[in-house]
């Protein structure tokens, strides 16, 4: 029997973006918004919109593909597909869903999109009032506890207990985001970098984390276009080819009122190792990574299970000229991220992974042949991708 | 007098009954959780059937109100309308070492600015909201004396 795997099968040759904003400040409405993200993705690959006939999203996105493709005039639609649950989790995996449909030929020619006016709608960031609660949320919101920030804190609260984590790496992580959005024209933060002083300055949200360490709220839209690697040569751009996709969390991830066994974790741990084993590749081979911020401490426990640091390190390791691009030893999320470029859901990191696949990215990592991206820790289900170059087939 | 403000959200017992017999409990002062009666697994939060062995044979039982904190964090970005103004406040992840370690969250008693030690061993109190459209009481955590 052949090899079941991704592995080299499907590339994005097309990224596509709306102007980032703060939340609640897009002139557009969220379904102008993916429109304009997946034509400028067409543009850029140089195909013809009407030639879509598939999509990919997650987090429950408001916009139904089969409203954009008649709105687009597409020829035909061929694939409509929700990622379950998981929130930002579900980055990653939307690409690696359409990519499974290209790969096994129910699909020609796929869209990954995500859109978000969080002002149009509810914010992530704010509970609403009044009312009943039932089920897991009625054993946790009446005592204060919301959103996503407070949910996860106390994950990275015990994770830093059992391994002697100090504060200071979740500041190199802030850092890290912020110092490339000062590269980046497109990043909501550009223009407004972060000092040490004025991370340990910052209020608490919930501790351990300060404002600094928890992603902005904001309205924009972005999208990628996938085809075979057949095909991809055909386009204009550079393909950045599917390496490997892994989705999931660990067992028993959603047992209620926190009483997942590895709750203390970001939810890769059985994730992680099926990503290597289809990309054929280790931590050691990424040039550069993406790592899914909503919250610092879930870029640390993705590192950690992912194999890039062991949690016994991360004092050590987590430092700002580690995480630096050019030169640094692991350059990380280096068009700024959802802390500092826009919290476009995670679909900015994949763009971001492409651009440096292609050497257009604004803190480019030199010759980088194979990326990283890793979608909404802490959640599940999460998700994981590895792209590569050619040379990386 | 309860630990956080009047206005945050009353919990109500599922349409499907899952977890009535929790919240009968703590109105009559008696913290319950699922035990399997097919294999002794303890389970929370409720759920239909046993996670280790499948079967649908789940018991409430009654545990005593005592814990060790797991993880905590201190609140003070007030995320909801009814927590403006209202200042930091605690909540703890208790782990009950009687009842096979599993979790409940709740809130920490006294200074919301005291310090907080992962391990501490507390002590369930319980805050009625006599009140409320549908009464309630919620299960709160003390350090033990
Ligand atoms: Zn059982």
């Amino acid at each position: 029997m052949a090899e079941r795997s991704l592995r080299g099968k499907v590339a994005v040759i097309g990224i596509g973006e709306t102007t980032y904003y703060k939340h609640s400040q897009s002139p557009d409405p969220e379904f102008i918004l993916a429109l304009k993200a997946i034509l400028a993705a067409c543009e850029d690959a140089g195909i013809n919109p009407q030639d879509i006939d598939s999509f990919a999203s997650y987090s429950n996105d408001r916009n139904d593909p089969s409203r954009i493709s008649a709105a687009l005039g597409c020829k035909e639609l061929r694939l409509s597909n929700m990622q379950w649950g998981g929130g930002g989790g579900g980055g990653a995996a939307a690409v690696g869903n359409a990519a499974a449909a290209i790969a096994t030929g129910q699909a020609e020619i796929a869209v990954v999109y995500r859109a978000l006016a969080q002002g149009q709608f509810q914010r992530f960031g704010q509970a609403q009032a009044g009312g009943t609660v039932a089920g897991d949320n009625a054993l946790i919101n009446p005592y204060g506890i919301f959103v996503p920030a407070q949910r996860f804190a106390l994950k990275i609260m015990r994770y830093m207990h059992d391994h002697g984590i100090k504060q200071e790496a979740l500041r190199a992580l802030a850092m890290a985001s912020y110092h490339h959005a000062q590269s980046n024209p497109r990043a909501v933060m550009y223009g407004r970098p972060l000092t040490e002083e004025a991370y340990d300055a910052s209020r608490w949200i919930s501790e351990p984390y300060h404002l600094f360490d928890c992603c902005q709220e904001n309205d924009g839209a972005a999208a990628l276009i996938l085809v075979s690697a057949e095909r991809a040569k055909d386009f204009k751009n550079k393909p950045a080819y599917v390496l490997a996709v892994a989705q999931g969390s660990d067992h028993r991830n959603a047992a209620r009122s926190f009483n997942a066994p590895e709750f203390a974790s970001a939810s890769f741990g059985p994730v992680a190792p099926h990503l290597w084993e289809m990309a054929k590749l280790g931590p050691k081979d990424v040039d550069v990574l993406q790592s899914y911020e909503n919250f610092t401490g879930g870029v640390l426990m993705s590192l950690t299970e992912h194999g890039f640091v062991k949690p016994e390190e991360c004092n050590e390791f987590l430092r700002l000229e580690n995480l630096l691009a050019p030169t640094g030893k692991l350059p990380l999320n280096t068009s700024g991220g959802n802390l500092a470029e826009c919290y476009m859901h995670g679909l900015e990191l994949q763009i971001e992974a492409v651009r440096q696949l292609r050497g257009t990215a604004t803190s480019q990592v030199p010759g980088a042949k194979v990326a990283g991206v890793i979608a909404g820790p802490m959640v599940t289900p999460v998700s994981t991708m590895i792209l590569g170059s050619e040379e990386t087939l | 007098m309860s630990y956080l403000p009047k206005g945050l959200p009353a919990p109500v017992t599922e349409t499907d009954k899952l977890d009535a017999p929790y919240w009968a409990g703590t109105r009559e002062g008696k913290l319950r959780v699922q035990r399997c009666a097919a294999c002794n697994t303890w389970q929370w939060g409720p759920e239909w059937l046993c996670h280790n062995c499948r079967s649908w044979d789940m018991r409430w039982v009654e545990v005593e109100g005592k814990g060790k904190i797991w993880t905590w964090t201190r609140c003070w970005h007030p995320v909801h309308p009814a927590l403006k103004g209202h200042g930091p406040y605690i909540a703890v992840l208790v782990e009950l070492p009687n009842a096979g370690n599993v979790r409940m969250l709740g809130n920490l008693l006294g200074d919301p600015e005291q310090p907080v030690r992962i391990g501490a061993p507390v002590e369930a109190v319980f805050e009625p909201h006599d009140d409320a459209a549908t009464p309630y009481t919620l299960v709160q955590w003390k350090l033990a004396t």
